[in-house]
């Protein structure tokens, strides 16, 4: 399969258009939803850059947290680990834990919300 | 409203189509927010005077009238607007007063409220977000830790509930009104204290911990003169947990209005995109306490 254009720059066109040509001629709620629109368009485009990376690495985390198999998917040890924090037999002072939930959550928002104050803040302490 | 040669800019707030519809389990209705406004400006908080109110039934409906105040609400134009400069390092000790006031009405004197500590509320949100089964790794942390850590528990006052820039009315003088009194409940005062910490009320301005604007010692200790009890900082840090994780799980109950298909807008998409921005708060405070 061919991919030129890349769904990056499908996305990215399709915000241009928005904002550029769309959103100026709209007013009141249409113009606040385009507005949105265009946010979430620039999120998908962190997400395609970002997540393949952040999430593997997410993965690789979880298998030594969780000492689970290799082909566990992140999505079951996401929910594996939420069991064993809500039952008690892992929290805040399980080895590697808080460190691995703040660069997750850290990688997260960087794709979410770049500029939301608390990212600095976490930034700024490195575990 | 023209009464002898003086004109009043008035507010009328009324239940769409003039009759109560329960938004959720907690939200009071018209009535007893007219009556909580009576309460609370006998106590001395800056609150819109109530001018009339009128029943279910009436040519109006539900509703009640009451003074138009002048001013601003949206959080980053105080925070950020030349207009509120003045006021903002005013806005902490009035705060405080404020709340010692509404903290302070006697109880036998309110209409019904709900009645919410935190353990009520603890219950409450995990059993919304354990139903939309999307399970979050730093939430069940914060739950454990929450449950792991309550505070004994204070003697019940009035609570606000919503009591942030938002719902308060802010002019070059400093609060001028404090409004939206519809999850008001009967609760720990300091609910109200951390609930205007919560960083996401703090519109960036991440440094100051009131709302963006103040220091919380400087909150605490206008809010013990103004007759108040003296809390410690560290006793409001469980309250700012519980703060975040309520937000974030409202910011999911938004975006779950969305997938369960009831608003389809891009908004209640989006919203579910800033979970994560309370999940962050949790780790910073979290960090905190550990």
């Amino acid at each position: 399969m061919h991919d030129a254009p890349s769904p990056s720059e499908l996305i990215a066109a399709v915000k241009s258009f928005i904002d550029k040509a769309a959103a100026p001629q709209l007013t009141g709620h249409a113009a606040f939803h385009a507005r949105v629109a265009s946010n979430v368009l620039a999120t998908l485009l962190r997400e395609l850059e970002h997540r393949p990376a952040a999430e593997h690495d997410e993965s690789e985390r979880l298998r030594e947290i969780l000492g689970a198999a290799p082909d566990a998917t992140v999505h079951d040890m996401n929910r594996d680990l939420c069991g064993r924090i809500r039952d008690g037999h892992m929290d805040a002072a399980t080895p590697g834990l808080f460190q691995h939930l703040k660069t997750t959550t850290i990688d997260q928002l960087s794709i979410d919300q770049p500029n939301y104050s608390g990212l600095e803040a976490a930034r700024s302490r490195p575990g | 409203m023209v009464q002898g040669a003086t004109h009043h800019r008035l507010i009328l707030r009324r239940v769409p189509g003039g009759e109560s519809v329960t938004r959720s389990s907690e939200a009071i209705n018209l009535r007893t927010e007219s009556a909580l406004l009576g309460c609370a400006q006998r106590a001395g908080v800056p609150v819109p005077g109530v001018l009339g109110v009128f029943e279910p039934g009436s040519d109006l409906g539900e509703a009640f009238v009451m003074h138009r105040i002048e001013g601003e609400t949206i959080g980053r134009k105080i925070l950020r607007d030349e207009a509120y400069k003045s006021a903002l390092p005013l806005l902490a000790a009035q705060c405080g007063q404020a709340l010692a006031g509404i903290h302070a009405v006697d109880l036998a004197t309110l209409p019904d409220l709900p009645r919410s500590n935190g353990a009520d509320q603890i219950r409450k949100y995990e059993d919304i977000y354990r139903n939309f089964d999307l399970p979050r790794p730093v939430f069940e942390l914060a739950f454990s830790w929450l449950k792991a850590n309550e505070p004994t528990a204070h003697a019940p006052v009035l609570v606000h509930g919503d009591f942030r820039l938002g719902n308060l009315i802010v002019d070059s003088n400093g609060l001028a009104s404090v409004l939206d009194w519809e999850l008001a409940h009967i609760g720990d005062p300091r609910e109200d204290i951390a609930w205007i910490c919560v960083n996401s009320w703090r519109f960036g301005q991440i440094e100051h911990r009131v709302g963006g604007f103040g220091e919380l010692e400087e909150m605490l200790a206008a809010y013990a003169a103004a007759g108040g009890a003296r809390f410690e900082a560290r006793e409001i840090d469980w309250w700012e947990t519980l703060g975040s994780l309520k937000w974030g799980i409202m910011c999911m109950i938004m975006y779950e209005a969305f997938r369960s298909g009831g608003d389809p807008s891009v908004e209640r998409a989006a919203i579910g995109r800033r979970v994560s921005e309370t999940e962050i708060d949790l780790l910073n405070l979290l960090e905190k306490a550990l």
